[in-house]
């Protein structure tokens, strides 16, 4: 089955084109997929406090959404991943020189964020300190995965393949020592055919996803097929 | 909460990079190998049911190494040899990277046979003939490896042994199908080595010195010296230096390697391709009279030597004319008592 990502415009296209309300959806798909990767990175990069962090992140979605930050997000000039990240720099940046706090709540918009999910995450992961661009790049990748992940078991849920989403579950996401395709035939009694099969059939659904969710938020269609190519490998026409 | 740590972001990098083919016919299973030039994928052929390995062109906008992809695949499906991993089918992904499918070999690479099954002499022999007939064959058809390595050969788990990653082959006749030749790269029978970027290819340690220079013309002899290395390695359990002078000193300082099996390795490691062996075949053949306690052609045997190889070459008859010698003598002392 070839590649052929679901008809999704680019969050910067529906963040300036689409009226308040097109605009305060798309905004919302942008949070979705950004803010875990802003919160880690003000945490370990920028060595934020939790709560610092939690308001810094609070901050640069509120003033974005108010201030149309993003809306001047040029393509030709870096890939929207890092114009975000340019971005946290600049706000924290320019609260230290400014000696303010931001406050919390502050009559600014409260975001609904899991932060506490972030830091249960970012208490397991136990790798060094990376590049800024790197660290960046992976926790957006990590964020896009979550919501393919997500979006993938919503999908076989409601669509009665609750087999292929355990099958995929089981083998795909395991960190640890994956079974092998046997000893998965054995546990869900299937023949071997079948689990690679279905497991054939869930990845497809997850490379759909994952394709529709970065190309949500990628600033135009030159960026998402650049980062198709340097995230994925793949090629997407 | 879906938590994804390292390991699982890295492998569900991989899936979601795995290639879509145009039909269903083919499921992936896995990725098991990555190269320069392309991933090869174990996946299920729906159709016939079995397992086969897929190499894919790898996604880079690169035309060259899609059209040496193809040429592999052409390059493979003419030499149809029991040492030689067959080619069952090819195609084009819906992204236009080519790959082609081939048999799904259950083993090893011959590198990590050798550290870890610690094989004897003469299994180490007998793996190097196999590797000999396929190149061999291979130099029958006009083409050139010009990468072999412990890493592009396989040692199956029943002992079967495949010459793979023919992705750099190319041919040194001008009678061939210009469909693998490539273009502009052959000269009669001396091709040029450069790629169309003039970039080299081949494998330091395995790779002719005449192949190192940029500018220089190879033919079969090149392979005659890369499977000089590969015994280098198979004799001494490790690969030969980059600098392919040295490779004889360290030869040398091994004093568990027969001296004829020294000395077939110091020929076919030759620097100059005018002294190693012409050919192949003719390697294979001093490894095959080794073997059979034979003279090998590039070995001068002392007289010590040439002595303990017919004693060791016909040892029973030796043995059965010695007891009944002894036996005889005994007679004689018995009657004259």
């Amino acid at each position: 089955m070839p590649v052929f990502p679901p008809t999704r415009h680019s969050v910067i296209e529906r963040l300036r084109t689409h009226g308040e309300a097109g605009r305060s959806e798309a905004f919302g798909d942008l949070v979705a997929g950004y803010w875990k990767p802003v919160y880690k990175y003000l945490r370990v990069r920028w060595r934020l406090g939790r709560e610092e962090a939690e308001d810094a992140t609070q901050a640069l979605f509120a003033g974005a959404f108010e201030n149309a930050w993003f809306d001047r997000f040029d393509p030709d000039k870096a890939r929207f991943r890092t114009f975000v990240r340019l971005c946290v720099d600049r706000l924290v940046m320019n609260s230290q020189q400014a000696a303010s706090r931001i406050r919390r709540g502050g009559g600014q918009q409260v975001l609904s964020i899991d932060f506490a999910g972030a830091e249960e995450e970012l208490l397991a992961q136990t790798h060094g300190l990376p590049e800024a661009e790197d660290f960046f790049k992976r926790e957006f990748v990590r964020a896009l995965f979550d919501r393919a992940v997500r979006a993938l078991r919503k999908d076989c849920l409601t669509r009665g393949r609750e087999v292929h989403w355990q099958l995929f579950e089981r083998y795909d996401l395991r960190a640890d020592e994956r079974p092998s395709y046997a000893e998965l035939a054995a546990e869900f009694e299937l023949t071997p055919g079948q689990v690679t099969g279905y497991l054939a059939q869930a990845r497809r659904a997850f490379r759909m996803h994952t394709i529709a969710e970065l190309k949500a938020l990628c600033g135009n269609a030159d960026e998402f097929r650049r980062e198709s190519r340097d995230l994925l490998g793949l090629e997407i026409e | 909460m879906i938590w994804l740590p390292d390991s699982t972001v890295e492998h569900l990098t991989a899936v979601a990079g795995w290639p879509e083919f145009a039909s269903d016919r083919y499921e992936v299973i896995e990725e098991i190998g990555r190269g320069g030039m392309g991933t090869v994928y174990s996946a299920f052929d729906t159709a016939l049911g079995r397992e086969v390995a897929i190499k894919i062109g790898n996604a880079l906008p690169s035309t060259e190494l899609q059209a040496r992809l193809t040429r592999e695949a052409r390059v493979i499906a003419r030499l149809e040899h029991p040492g030689i991993v067959p080619v069952h089918d090819f195609g084009v992904l819906a992204d236009g990277r080519p790959f082609y499918v081939m048999k799904r070999l259950q083993g090893q690479t011959l590198r990590a046979f050798i550290e870890t099954a610690a094989p004897p002499l003469a299994e180490r022999l007998r793996i190097f003939e196999r590797i000999c007939e396929a190149v061999s064959f291979a130099h029958a058809h006009a083409i050139i490896h010009r990468d072999l390595k412990p890493e592009n050969v396989m040692v199956g788990t029943f002992g079967e042994v495949m010459v793979m990653d023919w992705g750099i082959a190319r041919t040194f006749d001008d009678r061939s199908d210009p469909g693998v030749a490539g273009t502009g790269d052959t000269a009669g029978s001396r091709p040029v080595i450069e790629t169309n970027a003039g970039t080299v290819l081949g494998t330091p340690g395995f790779m002719a010195p005449e192949q190192s220079a940029s500018a220089g013309q190879i033919d079969q002899r090149a392979d005659v010296y890369a499977l000089g290395a590969l015994m280098f390695m198979l004799l001494t359990n490790h690969a030969p230096p980059h600098d392919s002078g040295q490779a004889i000193p360290d030869l040398d300082r091994t004093p568990t390697i027969p001296p004829p099996l020294k000395s077939i390795c110091r020929c076919a490691l030759s620097t100059s391709p005018s002294d190693r062996y012409h050919s192949v075949a003719s390697l294979a053949a001093d490894v095959a009279r080794f073997r059979e306690r034979q003279a090998v052609s590039v070995h001068a045997e002392g007289p010590l030597e040439r002595t303990v190889r017919f004693i060791r070459t016909y040892q029973t008859p030796i043995l059965l004319v010695l007891a009944y010698l002894v036996m005889r003598a005994l007679i004689a002392i018995f009657a004259a008592v």
